[in-house]
């Protein structure tokens, strides 16, 4: 980039600070439709945080009004009567197992997959890629089967059973992308490891997972936000109510809105969804940008 | 070689290859088997009826009406999402103002912009349908957009919005388009970042204006970005499960309008309980998915670029 010491004199002859005519003019009307496209998407999520403090009649009535008397009970009652609580408790759950399991069973198959050479190597490289090109519509239905009819015992509504299945719908995009990082790291530091004594286990534990942190982060970031947003699979394989996670709580919530109903919990409660999502945007903006950017260019 | 080394590799890949085998690749190879049988989803009641579910689905005018939703808007949602996210992509990085030092520039304020864009992208997709739903409120009084029109004088253009059989499937494709297009601002602003400066600068020697940088040097840079991202948004186009299922009328109503094939595939599996026939638009699902892929591809194959 130009800094202001190196003026270029073939941009005109105006002095520093006198702009070229014609920039003036087109930059009102850019930044109107900018400014417009950031109202039309920010407007409705703020309309969210502001309609969870107003009660139901007022958010029917007057959806624009702003609450004139903030109704704080909302956020208890989307907590307790509406089963958020538990709700989000059931994500956090099975989300904290899964991103857990994610990293650690993806980066471990990524890990050999980058750095030793063996007869099949290739095959199973591209058997976990090949994952990513399969319609998850299209699979829905067989893995209904495989989980209501698990040898022992039925894996449906069951946290352990979710986690498994968000750790197996990750991994091929988890390995796609951990694999093409470890083969990015130096090998010396991981040779002079095995050289002073260390055997492979130690070294990826106490080396290589270190080194890969920044992938790490950027993929486990992905998978969070992808795993507290699924819907699909627990639609299918989580009919319990007790076991709903956010998604499903907030959609049975809102099929079911009549008038009879209390919309100001409805939006508390999906405050209450969204916040974590948010918090880690705001947080890491850049990692989740390039992340999911990524995530379409595979 | 080291001592070890199988033992190691085996025990590392083991686990993550047994999960995956188990719940994605044998339900791959599973959806084809039920799909030639007339599974109810009890054990032992399936009996193997060939390629009956096949010929049941191309006679069935439900399926058709779903798949030509689904193709409407696999015309419509890429093009404008990725124009509009090409032209904001543009202007945050490109169309700013042009200080006496600097060939190109973005706009003052285009990390917010961007912020603000990429939202819908990190939130659940139940939550977006939740609020477009409230938004397209058909009551005068009670829905945003209606009472926004209201307001600003245009009662003319007030609808029933998803409870008009013409609008509802516009209604929903619209959503998507707002929901993804900061997306593609992101990915096209990456994209544009590569682009080498003195490029613009040539051309602006040259005399070239802004729509004239734009078709005869940014557009053509980025079409392998252009060319992925077409492939991305058509198969969420493809999709539109979680919208309609939430925000139309009568789950894909009314009277048909909105239905598409993901829902048409969840109801007859997870409603009638016919899983094989249900599987069976699995299989086509996959081939349309495919075909779409491929020749988009093909089609929009052009001489690499490179600089």
């Amino acid at each position: 980039m130009a800094s202001p010491r190196t003026p270029r004199p073939s941009a005109g002859p105006g002095r520093p600070g006198v702009r070229p005519s014609g920039g003036g003019v087109l930059n009102v009307f850019s930044h109107g439709i900018l400014v417009l496209w950031a109202l039309m998407v920010g407007v409705p999520l703020l309309w969210v945080l502001w309609s969870a403090f107003k009660d139901s009649s007022g958010i029917l009535t007057d959806p624009w009004g702003l609450p004139t008397v903030l109704h704080w009970e909302n956020w208890s009652n989307a907590w307790n009567e509406a089963n958020m609580g538990r709700y989000f408790v059931n994500t956090a759950i099975v989300v904290g197992g899964s991103v857990t399991g994610t990293m650690v069973l993806g980066s471990m198959a990524a890990y050999v997959l980058a750095r030793f050479t063996f007869p099949g190597n290739r095959f199973v490289y591209y058997l976990f890629v090949a994952g990513m090109s399969f319609p998850v519509f299209m699979l829905v239905i067989p893995l209904f089967f495989v989980m209501r009819d698990f040898p022992g015992t039925s894996l449906l509504a069951t946290y352990h059973g979710l986690i498994l299945v968000y750790i197996a719908y990750s991994l091929p995009f988890t390995v796609f992308f951990m694999t093409a990082f470890f083969r990015t790291l130096p090998t010396s530091v991981a040779e002079a490891a095995l050289i002073d004594g260390a055997s492979h286990t130690r070294t990826f534990f106490q080396v290589m997972l270190p080194m890969a942190k920044p992938g790490l982060i950027s993929i486990g970031i992905f998978n969070f936000l992808g795993q507290w947003n699924q819907y699909l699979l627990p639609m299918v394989l989580n009919q319990q109510e007790d076991k709903y996670v956010l998604t499903q709580g907030l959609a049975m919530i809102a099929l079911q809105q009549g008038y009879e109903n209390d919309w100001g919990a409805l939006m508390a409660g999906m405050v209450i969804a969204m916040l974590p999502v948010l918090v880690v945007y705001a947080v890491f903006q850049r990692q989740v940008q390039a992340g999911l950017t990524s995530g379409a260019l595979k | 070689m080291q001592h070890g080394k199988y033992r190691f590799i085996v025990g590392f890949l083991a686990p993550p290859l047994l999960v995956y085998a188990v719940f994605v690749v044998s339900p791959f190879v599973q959806a084809f088997q039920i799909s030639l049988t007339d599974w109810s989803g009890l054990v032992g009641t399936a009996r193997f009826v060939g390629a009956d579910n096949f010929v049941r689905l191309w006679e069935s005018e439900e399926f058709w009406n779903a798949l030509r939703h689904n193709v409407y808007m696999l015309a419509l949602v890429p093009l404008v999402t990725l124009a509009l996210g090409l032209f904001f992509a543009f202007m945050l990085n490109v169309g700013g103002r042009r200080r006496p030092n600097q060939v190109v520039a973005g706009v003052a304020g285009s990390r917010l912009y961007t912020f603000v864009f990429f939202l819908p992208q990190v939130i659940s997709i139940t939550i977006i349908a939740v609020i477009w739903f409230n938004i397209y409120n058909p009551d005068p009084d009670d829905g945003m957009l209606n009472s926004l029109l209201d307001a600003v004088g245009l009662e003319g253009l007030q609808n029933a919005w998803l409870g008009e059989k013409s609008l509802a499937l516009w209604c929903i494709s619209a959503v998507m388009v707002w929901g993804h297009v900061g997306f593609f601002v992101v990915l096209f602003s990456a994209a544009m970042a590569s682009i080498p400066r003195d490029v613009y600068e040539a051309a602006l020697l040259d005399g070239a204006g802004r729509s004239h940088t734009f078709f005869r040097i940014t557009l053509p840079l980025l079409w392998d970005t252009v060319q992925t991202g077409w492939v991305y948004m058509g198969i969420i186009a493809l999709d539109a499960f979680a919208l309609v299922q939430i925000m139309s009328v009568n789950m894909g109503g009314p009277d048909g309008a909105t239905d598409v094939m993901p829902l048409r595939l969840y109801l007859t599996a997870f409603r009638d309980s016919q899983y094989g026939f249900a599987a069976a638009m699995g299989v086509a699902m996959l081939v349309v998915t495919m075909a779409f892929a491929v020749l988009t591809l093909r089609f929009a194959r052009r001489e690499r670029i490179e600089y």
